[in-house]
């Protein structure tokens, strides 16, 4: 009955997306307060409805209702309650109702607390909020209906691909989502002020939050996505430039730069079009990316659908989106008047080669994913685009990034003294210079240039706080003095910061695993031993086990440090009986500054097991950067200024306008 | 400088530079196994997704690694490795696609957008000015300073 109650709630939840677009939008067309003011009840009753729906979809996967399509295909009753719970978004038609529900839910927060934006703005932004909604919610229905009975039940169902029951991957769908669909509320709001034909800078404050909000949790999401492929596929790689990858980097790449230029829209009011044409570009990079990895355009583990009929809806979804916004901001953008005058040598100049540079890399990792797609259906030749051509040329494109991000916080606005802050960066330098003599005396057998690639990371780190340093004048006035002085600093200033320095310690961890890794690959008996980067361990068992749901052989390492016990490692080869289908888990040991990775596989016909070691130096850094960059972003939020709809009390609002910005 | 660059870009984003060889594949000679490697990596496992076959279990992929070190051994230069393969899988084997016609807007797309971008911004600052900006005089950068503070 719950199964019912969802699909009915799905309809309801439709129908009232379709008021929540039409209503409004011709409320404001005529002025009509009323009619406008349907907007937030609809917001919130669709969030509801959808809600309903999750519930229901969760109740059924919870108690294993195999009377429903999906959860016999893609459940089993002996899975982990935390699977069942996450195997809802673990398909094609559950993770379509998460990517809803989470849209409805950024549309009820900004009913509920966008109290201080005007009604016009509100109502439009919630009405083309309602649309994408509209358009989902359609596909859902019409395509991929989650609620389908079947009769007779059977009387088990067929279970998840093991690659999916991994706690790192069951919890990457929401993050990722939030990041997608977070994206569509900067859309809204820019189809909303081409609507109106006025952008200034209090829309960029406004929008600015929920940029904000939807970047972390991409950040986090595509995170733990590199995370699980460094555990999971037993090899240690952690980025593929896989297209489902490079459909989640597209949007963050984007994002990244609308993040930027809408600084300069909100404190100088300028850069409108540009920062308009941003946001429909991240969200219709985020709705590109969902059609990739849903329409099993590309087949890879992510695309557990492949359906031309739903392919061919997205694509249509698409269209309507990205060309009815494109086209409304070839009509409207002409409107938006040009703000403030600035020099090349400024904030606002420096920002510009920011956007510059990450447009150039966003198009690359574009043309490098879409191309053999194209050529393909283009007739001409099959095409294999990889890392290489990857390599070649998005990283070119990103190092000079990285080279220049330290300089833009002490830029001035409208017009900088470049030698002066260049001298501000003095310390920063040296200390770059330091670490990377540092590493090439540790490691001078390696890669000459990995030296060159630590300092770089070094420099980023070092040269994002030295803004935080010289605005608290460290050591040029009592200590405590400056310790008062950071705790007034504006969080957004610490979010740069924090911001900018994640990226230091990810380029450095992808330097120091790339130059130094280790790697043993050998077969050896029971009491055999292998000795690597500084570890000694002993092969000291091989044993059966027995899960919940799938059977393992799994080899207990010693592993002994300098002759000293450290600890056991305990890899896995798993097989799941119900998929048929094995899976390797991989042992690791981390002290946070390097991991010692063990992997297990077959047996010989000697007797010997076959075994990978690899010692990856610096490589929990990759994910410990991307942390620190999620966290300046969810400091940036917790800014006063730009604290999400919550009015903030009248004082401190006034404070806050007092006060420059960065 | 663009080729130390280059260089700089293909250490630092050979990501997840991964290896997936069983015991006994690898070459003893450790500057032949290195260059077949880098060959390997740039080899599409053909049926896989999106992987090369440095990185790949199936037995295909190992198969062309035992065929890349059996051609690196009979002392095949690393182009001739890639044409062997080539020759026999296709272009499509290649993970780097090759420059023609076909691909030069692959190549060169990232590279004309960043110039076309470029040159935007550059007219975007010679637009005409609407008004003639006089620079402030040290006075008025004082009174500025005195009101919005030492910041």
């Amino acid at each position: 009955m719950f199964a019912e109650i969802g699909h009915f709630a799905l309809v309801l939840a439709l129908a009232i997306a379709l008021v929540q677009t039409f209503v409004p939008l011709y409320g404001a067309h005529v002025r009509d307060r009323g009619l406008m003011a349907i907007a937030v009840p609809a917001a919130v009753v669709q969030f509801v409805c959808i809600a309903a729906a999750f519930m229901a979809l969760e109740q059924a996967f919870i108690v294993s209702d195999f009377s429903i399509k999906l959860v016999a295909d893609n459940s089993h009753a002996a899975k982990p309650l935390f699977y069942k719970i996450a195997g809802v978004w673990g398909n094609h038609e559950g993770s379509m109702v998460l990517w809803v529900f989470i849209l409805s839910l950024f549309g009820a927060l900004v009913a509920l607390f966008g109290n201080n934006l005007p009604d016009a703005l509100k109502a439009r932004v919630l009405a083309v909020q309602g649309s994408i909604g509209v358009a989902f919610l359609l596909f859902i229905l019409i395509t991929s209906n989650p609620f389908i009975r079947l009769d007779p039940a059977p009387f088990e169902g067929s279970g998840l691909n093991p690659l999916l029951q991994d706690p790192g991957l069951a919890s990457h769908p929401p993050f990722l989502y939030t990041g997608y669909v977070g994206f569509s509320m900067a859309f809204s709001f820019a189809v909303a002020a081409l609507i109106e034909g006025k952008v200034d800078a209090s829309w960029a404050r406004w929008v600015r939050p929920w940029t904000l909000l939807a970047w972390t949790a991409l950040t986090i999401g595509i995170a733990l996505g590199s995370w699980w492929a460094y555990y999971t596929l037993g090899w240690g790689g952690y980025w593929f430039w896989d297209p489902v990858e490079n459909a989640s980097l597209l949007p963050w790449l984007a994002g990244t730069a609308l993040l930027h230029s809408a600084v300069v829209l909100e404190k100088r009011g300028t850069l409108k079009s540009w920062t308009v044409l941003l946001a429909i570009l991240a969200f219709s990079l985020s709705l590109i990316g969902t059609f990739l990895v849903r329409s099993g355009v590309l087949t890879s583990v992510h695309a557990f659908a492949t359906d031309p009929r739903r392919g061919f809806a997205i694509l249509i979804i698409i269209c309507l989106f990205i060309g009815g916004a494109l086209s409304l901001y070839a009509w409207r953008a002409p409107l938006l008047k040009t703000g403030a005058l600035f020099a090349p040598m400024s904030r606002e100049g420096a920002l510009i080669l920011n956007n510059l540079l990450l447009a150039a890399a966003t198009a690359a990792v574009f043309i490098g994913t879409l191309y053999p797609l194209l050529l393909d259906s283009l007739g001409g030749p099959k095409i294999s685009v990889g890392p290489p051509y990857f390599n070649a040329t998005f990283g070119p494109i990103m190092l000079p990034l990285l080279f220049v991000v330290p300089f833009g916080p002490f830029l001035a606005w409208k017009r900088a003294d470049a030698a002066a802050a260049a001298q501000r960066l003095t310390v920063a330098a040296l200390i770059a210079l330091a670490v990377g003599i540092a590493a090439y005396a540790v490691h001078h057998r390696g890669p000459w240039l990995a030296p060159l690639g630590i300092a770089l990371g070094a420099w980023l780190i070092a040269g994002s706080f030295s803004e935080t340093a010289y605005r608290v004048r460290l050591f040029r006035i009592p200590l405590e003095e400056s310790l008062k002085k950071a705790r007034h600093l504006p969080r957004s200033a610490w979010g740069t910061a924090l911001a900018h320095a994640g990226l230091g310690v990810t380029l450095i961890g992808i330097v120091g695993v790339t130059a130094w890794r280790q790697e043993v690959v050998t077969a050896i008996p029971v009491g055999g031993r292998i000795e690597i980067g500084g570890y000694s361990l002993l092969l000291k068992d091989v044993r059966g086990l027995v899960g919940p749901n799938y059977q393992a052989t799994e080899g207990v390492f010693e592993v002994s440090e300098n002759g000293a016990f450290l600890t056991y490692m305990q890899p896995q080869k798993r097989f799941f009986p119900v998929e048929k289908q094995e899976t390797t888990k991989t042992a690791i040991h981390t002290n946070l500054v390097s991991d010692l990775y063990v992997v297990i596989g077959d047996r010989d016909d000697e007797k010997r097991w076959s075994v990978r070691v690899y010692y990856n130096p610096l490589v929990p850094l990759i994910w410990i950067g991307v942390v620190v960059m999620g966290f300046g972003g969810l400091v940036s939020l917790l800014d006063r200024r730009l604290r999400v709809g919550a009015p903030a009390p009248a004082r401190s609002r006034r404070l806050a306008a007092a006060q420059p910005a960065e | 400088m663009r080729r130390f660059f280059l260089a700089l870009s293909l250490l630092l984003l050979m990501a997840g530079h991964a290896y997936a060889i069983d015991p006994g594949e690898a070459l003893n000679d450790p500057a032949l196994e290195g260059r077949a490697r880098a060959i390997s990596s740039e080899l599409r496992c053909l049926v896989c997704q999106n992987e090369s076959i440095e990185e790949s279990h199936a037995d295909l992929a190992k198969d062309l690694r035992l065929l890349v070190r059996k051609r690196v051994l009979a002392g095949d230069s690393d182009q001739q490795v890639l044409d062997y393969v080539v020759a026999r899988y296709g272009a499509f084997v290649l993970l780097k696609p090759p420059f023609e016609p076909a691909t030069w807007a692959l190549w060169f797309g990232p590279l004309g957008l960043l110039i076309c971008g470029g040159l935007g911004v550059f007219l975007f600052f010679r637009r005409p000015r609407r008004e003639a900006q006089a620079p402030l005089g040290a006075d008025e950068v004082e009174a500025l300073r005195r009101l919005t503070g030492p910041e």
